[in-house]
């Protein structure tokens, strides 16, 4: 499977049918988006598995819910704001609450959904999901880690919501990079300061930490993949490796990463903290670049956070 | 096919059990727990393929109860079914129990699915009878959604998307007893004419006398010779019904019972 250079939605619909195959139980459950997906091509080969309820996100919730109690492995896709907020009684009470092994996907994450605007922007998705019990969090960087992650997806028993990038995306990791759910990658290995990234931010991360060298400041970057349960082992050694933390998130600094890495490192390594993302406001229309920089989403941003920080050191 | 005698009994016994279980707490739903025990017997004691030894066997009908807090009802079924013990029911919101006030699949032996947030259970049974069809599995799904909660956006999305599926092995019942919270149910936000709602959906409708179990077992048998569309049978009820001191009240939806009000009532049905 090509992992690079293609969208990383036809990385996403290749993983599923090789998944069906060996899973007869596996079944796509989705909601008038199959074209946004591209699952289209899954729907084609397994027609019988692809359920398309139409413009009826909660109805979507509440069937794969009913198919996961009957045995079946549902994924659910829509855009990440309909994925959350819009359900969130049915995920909390039909899927998590009634312990249904449901597997979400929302795409477009934060800014990501770009022309969509503001109407379509989730910046607390990760936040509304991250307060239900048994729920996973999962935002893959690129196709390597998505590739990587997805069989130990498929096989959690329990719910799991995917923050997917539909289109294209930063290559950061080598294809034989090995990935475990729950626990975090360290990239770049440094000892003034870790800044820990996710998703689109894994790159301005690194791109900062290039800049950061230039000075002769030495910065760790770590990517945590899987925001729930977070890895507190990774953030606690960064903490005690650099002594100061900087967090990197397409999403609210409230509730999101950021906010998780504060809680981690508050009651158990308390350490200087600044979080990178968007500041508690709401999403508009506009391009990525646009928004990133308007945001404070870039890695010059990032720059600006460690050196804020390091004078707290 | 079980016969009337043998069904109106078995409906009495679950209206018993019922009110002694709120009784014994001093409180519950007690309305809609009443207006759904006709159709309670005749699905348990008659219809449904199930067996209380194998209650996790694949093979079996499902019922998913969408309208969650008629529970004590549910859990008197059960009980009378020999899924668990009748003394358990007294443990009904006791702390710890087994047998919440909405029913609860992981909690309670015999509860086919969660529910309890108006509109959801509708949706996954909706999903359980697609994964019958999709298996091509002969069982059936059963679902009991209220009037009120037929006001829920989800009853409707749901129902939309059984009909296009056809989804014919999915009955489903609505317990018209026409009364929620707040008042009447075509006062607050009217429902009717739910026959004409769910025709237009492309179901299979007929309304019947929810109390009468011949009828309900006639119903059913007609919903299970209709191929290509699922099946609602609307459920003319009375909330309450059996319970003398609430019978056809508003106010019985959530109330509390005493020692006095459960043994009148129960002198009065035996």
């Amino acid at each position: 499977m090509k992992l690079r250079d293609r969208n990383l939605r036809d990385i996403y619909v290749d993983l599923l049918l090789d998944y069906a195959e060996k899973n007869p139980d596996m079944v796509i459950v989705e909601a008038d988006l199959m074209k946004a997906l591209a699952s289209t091509r899954f729907g084609e080969t397994y027609p019988e598995r692809t359920v398309n309820v139409g413009v009826a996100e909660a109805n979507m919730i509440g069937v794969a819910a009913g198919l996961a109690n009957m045995g079946k492995l549902p994924f659910t896709h829509t855009f990440t704001p309909f994925a959350t907020r819009r359900v969130f009684d049915q995920v909390t009470l039909s899927v998590a609450y009634a312990k249904l092994n449901v597997k979400m996907v929302g795409s477009d994450p934060g800014i990501m959904a770009q022309l969509n605007g503001g109407t379509h922007m989730s910046l607390e998705d990760v936040g509304i999901m991250r307060t239900m019990p048994t729920m996973t969090i999962v935002e893959p960087v690129d196709g390597v880690q998505l590739a990587g992650l997805f069989p130990q997806i498929a096989e959690h028993n329990g719910p799991v919501y995917i923050r997917l990038l539909r289109k294209e995306f930063d290559p950061i990791f080598e294809d034989n990079q090995a990935f475990e759910l729950g626990k975090g990658i360290t990239i770049k290995d440094g000892k003034d300061v870790s800044i820990i990234a996710t998703g689109i931010m894994v790159k301005e991360a690194l791109d900062a930490e290039k800049m950061l060298a230039e000075e002769g400041i030495s910065a760790s970057v770590i990517n945590i993949h899987t925001i729930k349960p977070i890895d507190a082992d990774i953030i606690c050694k960064a903490a005690k490796q650099t002594g100061a933390i900087v967090t990197a998130e397409n999403h609210n600094i409230i509730n999101g990463l950021g906010s998780a890495v504060a809680e981690v490192l508050a009651e158990n390594c308390p350490t200087p903290l600044r979080r990178v993302g968007t500041k508690d406001h709401f999403g508009e229309v506009g391009k990525k670049d646009f928004l990133m920089e308007k945001y404070g989403l870039k890695a010059v941003d990032i720059v600006a956070a460690v050196k804020d920080v390091l004078k707290q050191k | 096919m079980k016969d009337r005698q043998y069904l109106e009994q078995k409906a009495k016994e679950i209206r018993i059990q019922t009110i002694e279980s709120i009784a014994h707490l001093g409180v519950g739903h007690v309305g809609g727990s009443m207006s759904i025990v006709d159709a309670l017997a005749v699905l348990y004691f008659d219809v449904m393929d199930i067996d209380p030894k194998d209650p996790l066997k694949a093979d079996r009908d499902r019922f998913v109860l969408s309208k969650g807090h008629g529970g004590p009802a549910v859990y008197s079924a059960l009980a009378l079914k020999g899924y668990f013990d009748v003394e358990i029911l007294k443990t009904l919101n006791a702390p710890n129990t087994k047998l919440p006030s909405h029913t609860d699949k992981n909690l309670t032996t015999g509860i086919d699915m969660t529910t309890g947030s108006l509109g959801q259970g509708f949706s996954a049974a909706v999903g359980m009878a697609k994964a019958i069809q999709m298996d091509k599995a002969p069982y059936y799904i059963y679902t009991i959604i209220g009037d009120g909660e037929s006001q829920e956006g989800q009853i409707w999305e749901a129902g939309m998307f059984a009909g296009s599926q056809k989804l014919d092995h999915l009955i489903a019942f609505t317990d018209y007893n026409k009364m929620q919270i707040d008042g009447e149910t075509n006062d607050v936000n009217a429902v009717a004419p739910l026959d004409k709602k769910w025709e237009a959906f492309n179901w299979h409708v007929q309304v019947i006398d929810g109390h009468d179990v011949e009828a309900i077992q006639k119903a059913i048998a007609n919903a299970k010779e209709t191929t290509g569309k699922p099946s609602m049978i609307i459920l003319n009820t009375v909330k309450g019904k059996g319970a003398l001191f609430c019978e056809g009240d508003i106010g019985s939806h959530n109330m509390p019972v005493t020692k006095e009000m459960c043994e009148e009532a129960i002198a009065r049905l035996k």
